[in-house]
């Protein structure tokens, strides 16, 4: 008996499976660099929000066409990553198709691979369309132009040649069934392919056979290439849109958290009691005081972090922002795509410089972020309502904001005359807070 | 319209040795802004008629710090709410209704953790609840048929998820209702918030009032319903950008009552 092959595909997977498991261990180490923040409560609504959210695609179908198309191609990958598994087993042990035992179910799974691979050939064609030939607005903002454009139309590559490799090997594994060829067990129905079999009458057994071999081992190393991929690409929001919705904010929307650095120091400066002067006790922060806001990536917490590297790019969150609308220079799903590059930036240095950060005098404000698009910002929330991973940018702008404030008074003049208002009157404008009754008695 | 309206404060009440039965609200655009100012009036009439037991807190009243906190400034945002937060726990108050979305989000949300907790409901909440309970009743009166849009404000619909009240409201004027495309959880934003009513817009090629108001009107509305001041005003502005302000109007859901009532 040959080993050859078995060997090959054994170092083959091997090969694949590390490199994946390379880029998930940078991937959590980036993450790690967000500040910390505790999203463990109530975790039986979290479970449900993953559910409905990830798993049950709950978001996607607010806009019906993309909704179900993207239902059929994730249906069809996670269904046909079952075929994956017998793969595998065949790869390494040399059998081939080993869960034919499972006779008239067989034929059912086998079947059903068949017509999914199809409808995701369409799926695929008709979101290949509406990027590239109806052009939709949302895949053509500025932030979309270079890698992003390419990396979403190589994603439907990939997927469409997946797909064809999946249906040439099963064509011609069924003509070799019919030739009655040795080791091409009777087994399977094949609804789709039986029609492309034609394609491959009359060649020679070994033909067939050298089809059919490339066409298996072409698929799983595409496989192979495919999850290795997802690193680079916005595609991982497959593996992340699990983790994102189950850590998502379950507050209401509009509720932004108290930065509880900035209330000790209120209560200080209210409570009479309080010595200001009064020198910090051993193991107190105090000696190094917390930036106030984010000015960088790794002021963000590390779930606005994953946030960046599960967005899917889908621009449904800027095709709703208000400011975006009307031709402001804010995009949320910009707002995502920078902190991920900043992030991949800051990696990467870490990685260059023997596991720490080299200071490059950039930062995500200013350098991917501009002040005009942070305060273009309404706070109404409309993109994280229409996230369908339960992404919050809103979340990023406040906290940008907040570093430009209080960091380094940077508001706009109209916005500091406003909370000087506010400090010396009790109210945004110039009223006398004695006044606030008056209308009271006006007529 | 009667002119007499009854707006007790907390000190007097205090002073009577009573406690109302609910503390409204009043907010810095309803105390200062000559439109919002309306507003105020036209629920104190409601609150008066229901013979509601409330209290205002007058002078001692201050910005709840919403703009502040949308601005990024967390330091003056916190100083405003631990001040209020003193004044309200000093008045044991239980239960809060303002007619201001903003307020209502940031005392609804962003004060229990400063140690201030009440319950909070927005003034179109509250009147249904009057509705219900049989304590306010609505006869159709002049709105009767027309034709009423809802402009649903962001920090009482996406932020809070309330979208309902300010509606049944409507529809109990016998009024017909027509939606907008964007509404309830795709509602478009005013301009406003996040502190944009207080300065100017950034570049771009078109005001978002404007936008919003255009969505209004192709409902072909006798009236755009608002139920935030902030929202009330860049509305009024758009109507009237659109030189359109002969033919509609644009009222919060408290003035309609009110003057379906014909208080
Ligand atoms: S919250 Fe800000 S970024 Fe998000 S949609 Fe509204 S205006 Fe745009
Ligand atoms: S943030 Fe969400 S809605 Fe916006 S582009 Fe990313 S995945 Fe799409």
């Amino acid at each position: 008996m040959n080993w050859i092959p078995n060997i090959l595909f054994a170092i083959v997977l091997i090969i694949g499976i590390g490199f994946f498991a390379k880029n998930v261990k940078k991937l959590v180490r980036n993450i790690k660099l967000g500040r910390d923040i505790d999203r463990t409560d109530h975790k039986k609504d979290r479970w449900n929000n993953m559910i409905r959210i990830a798993l049950g695609q709950g978001k996607m179908v607010v806009r019906p066409v993309a909704g179900i198309m993207h239902i059929i191609v994730y249906v069809g990958f996670i269904i046909i990553n079952i075929e994956v598994l017998e793969i595998i087993i065949d790869g390494l042990f040399g059998t081939h198709r080993i869960f034919a035992f499972l006779g008239g179910g067989y034929d059912f799974l086998i079947g059903s691979f068949e017509v999914l691979a199809l409808l995701v050939l369409v799926a695929v064609f008709v979101f290949w369309v509406r990027r590239n030939v109806i052009k939709l607005k949302r895949f053509w903002n500025p932030e979309m132009k270079g890698w992003p454009k390419n990396d979403a139309n190589y994603i439907l590559y990939i997927e469409a040649v997946l797909m064809c490799l999946f249906l040439t090997m099963n064509a011609t594994d069924y003509q070799l069934q019919q030739l009655g060829a040795e080791h091409y067990t009777q087994a399977g129905a094949f609804p789709v392919s039986q029609l492309i079999a034609p394609l491959f009458e009359g060649l020679s057994q070994s033909a067939l056979v050298m089809i059919e071999r490339s066409a298996w081992w072409l698929h799983i190393v595409g496989i192979l290439f495919f999850l290795n991929y997802l690193y680079y690409s916005k595609h991982l929001h497959i593996l992340l849109a699990f983790p994102n919705t189950w850590y998502a904010n379950l507050e209401p929307k509009g509720k932004l958290d108290n930065l509880e650095a900035v209330t000790n120091e209120v209560k200080l400066m209210l409570d009479p009691n309080a010595d200001p002067f009064a020198a910090p006790s051993e193991g107190d922060e105090m000696s190094e005081p917390e930036k106030f806001g984010a000015s960088d990536a790794t002021d963000l917490n590390w779930v606005q972090l994953m946030n960046a590297y599960t967005c899917t790019e889908c621009g449904r969150c800027t095709s709703e922002c208000p400011a975006n609308q009307t031709g402001k220079l804010l995009s949320p799903r910009k707002i995502m795509m920078d902190t991920r590059d900043r992030l991949e930036e800051i990696g990467k240095n870490i990685d260059a410089n023997g596991g720490t950060f080299k200071e490059d005098n950039k930062q995500l404000l200013d350098n991917y972020i501009t002040k005009e698009e942070l305060w273009a910002c309404t706070s109404c929330n409309a993109c994280v309502e229409a996230c369908p991973v339960n992404i919050n940018p809103l979340s990023i702008i406040i906290d940008m904001r907040r570093y430009l404030v209080m960091e380094q008074s940077a508001a706009p003049a109209e916005l500091n005359n406003m909370m000087g208002n506010i400090e010396n009157n009790g109210a945004p404008w110039p009223y006398n807070q004695m006044d606030r009754l008056n209308w009271k008695d006006e007529a | 319209m009667s002119d007499t309206i009854k707006v007790p404060t907390m000190a007097e009440m205090m002073a009577q040795g009573k406690s109302p039965e609910v503390l409204f609200w009043v907010g810095c655009a309803g105390s200062f802004d000559d439109r919002a100012k309306k507003i105020t009036k036209a629920f104190v009439k409601l609150l008066n008629k229901a013979k509601v037991e409330f209290a205002v807190l007058g002078t001692e009243e201050s910005c709840t710090g919403d703009p502040a906190k949308r601005s990024g400034n967390e330091f003056l945002f916190q100083m405003q709410a631990v001040t209020n937060i003193e004044v309200m726990n000093a008045y044991e108050v239980k239960k809060i209704v303002t007619a201001c979305p903003h307020c209502f989000n940031t005392i609804k949300n962003e004060y229990p953790a400063l140690g201030g907790t009440y319950e909070v409901v927005h003034h179109t909440q509250f009147l249904k609840s009057l509705l219900d309970d049989g304590r306010l009743t609505i006869e159709g009166g002049q709105f009767k048929g027309k034709r009423i849009t809802f402009h649903d404000p962001c920090y009482l619909g996406r932020a809070n998820n309330v979208y309902e009240a300010p509606r049944d409201l409507i529809k109990k004027l016998d009024a017909e209702l027509v939606e907008m495309k964007n509404c309830r959880k795709k509602g478009f934003c005013c301009g406003a918030g996040g502190a944009q009513m207080f300065k100017e817009p950034e570049k771009g090629n078109k005001d978002v009032n404007i936008e919003r108001t255009e969505q209004a009107l192709e409902t072909k509305p006798d009236v755009i319903a608002a139920a935030c001041p902030f929202c009330n005003t860049m509305m009024t502005d758009g109507v009237k950008g659109k030189e359109k302000e002969a033919e509609l109007q644009v009222m919060d859901v408290a003035e309609l009552i009110a003057n379906a009532e014909d208080l």
